[in-house]
């Protein structure tokens, strides 16, 4: 078989993730219902061919409540790597372009955010929300832009010196405009990407939160949820508990860090010969 | 000299301000809360059992009323001098148990801390000799995965193959149960903490290996090392003599500056297998209600954190001097 192109080849990866992240997402959205079925006639059993990845003491069917918590999870991380990374961007560029007040204010904050371990913010957010699923979904969705933040700040810095963006200063264009018309859809292309690696991040935050018990109540299939239930099964050998579930999450984090890096692949000009 | 000394100083500063700032930001958070560290706690097991002057003293501590920027002054103030206030949970100062819990944490975290650091370079260097060979790939693939893999699914793995299956490692706790404190040795210590370290080294290694990676790639492809090649220099001694010394420092700076990492990777890994670490205290405190002793663990955590990039900082302004001239904006 001849070699695939590279553009290609980036281009059917990224076709590939994003379908099997969609399919995941409606599947779990369509067994929402199934998922909470208790069956005491099929429970405890091992992964086979009517239930592959097993059931559990409850004889619920393991590979439904995945998907269900799958999608949770991944609807968690669409709107927390929405909200993160407009204010990536709104942070970012305000920091380069309004002074150098609002730059120091900016960069005290993202160094604030970032000088307190991730989970342990997420605990104190998820608890300043009383502890709820909206706690675990604001804290998902504030505390993900301070890289990208970073980024896009370097970024702005770099284009203000861009003799396209000076040309426009002199023929007195404001700031605003400036800004919206010509440093936007420059930056576009690496938001972009960012938003898109920002997805593994904020999926395997609200994994471990949920895991840590804050946020969702025990009977709502999250996958955080169906791998600290499973802990408890782990000594008495249900082994299937914890591994298909934990297998299904690496497996959609890892489609999206793909989708994300052959975005990127796509969008650089530079790559263009690969 | 003297420019070094101003220089650190001022970082110093920063970073005395920047704990101040941790500190009123969580305080900010747990005050917003609706959930009453005393309403949350009266209905447990631990208030019920205290005494009447201790719940009044409790409100006294807590200024039940008073307006938050006071309640903060008062607490930072207490903290300042070293009284960080009363466990809810523990019943004890929270600046004993965090002591407590600190060393039993210190222990994984050190080893997985110095574990990660020195085999991901390992695998760095290795694996950015040759960009594209099968060892790269194989490392590059690994460290991508491993980047991918919840640290808490990763020790429940382990949990289930070297515990369970396996019964070569304890299932948890720091110590073997029903042992007295005088009769645990140290090889019981280590014992227990082999698996929460083994796995908390593995999932710090990825950013280091992808980092050490690129940077040597960079070193080979420079021209200092086609000339060494030009002399007749060996792969070996190249890497020896020039791409060592060149990676080795942002190496140990990213270690630096990710204590954060390892420290909220550890939250987790001592939560699976119930290690009673400064990890498992802080997900103890936040699910019930123990205020203080939450406050006490972002602070301390923060220190560490913060007291990690000032290091990182330093040895990069030190050693480099163009980053002390030129970064400071």
């Amino acid at each position: 078989m001849k070699r695939l192109n590279g553009r290609i080849w980036a281009a059917v990866l990224f076709g590939a993730a994003i379908l099997f992240l969609t399919l995941v997402t409606a599947a779990g959205q369509m067994c929402m219902e199934e998922s909470l079925v208790t069956d005491f006639s099929r429970k405890n059993m091992a992964p086979g061919i009517s239930y592959i990845f097993g059931t559990d003491w409850l004889g619920r069917d393991m590979f439904i409540r995945t998907l269900t918590g799958l999608s949770l999870s991944i609807r968690i991380g669409l709107l927390a790597a929405g909200v993160s990374s407009v204010f990536a961007l709104l942070l970012g560029t305000m920091a380069a372009t309004m002074g150098r007040t609002v730059d120091s204010v900016i960069t005290w904050l993202i160094d604030l955010v970032m000088g307190i371990p991730h989970i342990l913010l997420l605990i104190l957010i998820s608890y300043a929300f009383g502890k709820g699923f909206k706690g675990v979904v604001v804290g998902v969705a504030l505390t993900h832009w301070t890289s990208l933040a970073r980024v896009m700040r370097g970024e702005v810095m770099q284009l203000k010196e861009a003799l396209y963006i000076k040309a426009a200063q002199k023929l007195g264009m404001g700031r605003f405009k400036l800004v919206w018309k010509h440093m936007i859809p420059h930056l576009f292309p690496q938001f972009l990407v960012g938003l898109i690696l920002m997805f593994p991040h904020a999926i395997l935050h609200e994994a471990s939160i949920t895991f840590l018990g804050f946020g969702l109540p025990p009977e709502q299939p999250a996958v955080g949820v169906i791998l600290s239930e499973s802990m408890k099964y782990l000594a008495m050998g249900r082994w299937w508990l914890a591994l298909f579930p934990g297998l299904l999450l690496v497996l959609t984090v890892v489609l999206f860090d793909v989708a994300g890096e052959s975005l990127r692949k796509l969008l650089d000009p530079a790559g263009v010969h690969k | 000299m003297k420019g070094n000394v101003v220089w650190i100083g001022k970082q110093m500063i920063r970073m005395i301000l920047l704990i101040f700032f941790v500190s009123a930001a969580a305080f900010m958070l747990v005050s917003i809360s609706p959930i009453d560290p005393l309403q949350a706690n009266v209905g447990q097991a631990a208030l019920g059992t205290m005494s009447q002057e201790q719940i009044e003293k409790l409100q006294v501590y807590w200024g039940v009323g008073e307006p938050p920027v006071e309640r903060f002054l008062a607490w930072a103030g207490d903290f300042f001098r070293g009284d960080m206030g009363i466990s809810l949970l523990y019943r004890q100062p929270v600046s004993k148990v965090i002591g407590v819990k600190l060393v039993n944490s210190l222990w994984l975290m050190t080893i997985a801390w110095i574990l990660s650091g020195i085999m991901g370079f390992i695998l760095g260097i290795l694996s950015g000799i040759r960009e594209g060979s099968f060892l790269d790939k194989l490392i590059k693939g690994y460290s991508l995965l491993i980047a991918s893999t919840p640290a808490f699914w990763l020790a429940l793995v382990f949990l289930m193959i070297f515990s369970v299956w396996l019964k070569l490692f304890p299932i948890g706790l720091s110590v073997p149960i029903g042992v007295e404190t005088s009769g645990v040795t140290m090889l019981d210590r280590i014992h227990h903490a082999i698996l929460p370290a083994v796995t908390l080294s593995i999932t710090g290694i990825a950013n280091i290996t992808l980092h050490t990676r690129e940077k040597m790639i960079e070193i080979m492809e420079s021209d200092y090392v086609l000339f060494a090649r030009a002399r007749g220099e060996s792969t070996f001694s190249i890497v020896k003599n020039h791409g060592l010394r060149n990676a080795v420092l942002p190496a140990v700076t990213l270690q630096f500056a990710s204590i954060s990492e390892i420290f909220g990777g550890s939250v987790l890994v001592e939560q699976v297998f119930s290690y009673p670490g400064l990890g498992q205290a802080a997900v103890t405190a936040g699910l019930g209600s123990d205020v203080p002793l939450l406050l006490g663990i972002t602070v301390i955590s923060a220190v560490f954190v913060f007291g990690g990039n000032l290091i990182a900082n330093i040895l990069y302004g030190i050693i480099d001097p163009r980053i002390r001239r030129g970064g400071v904006r």
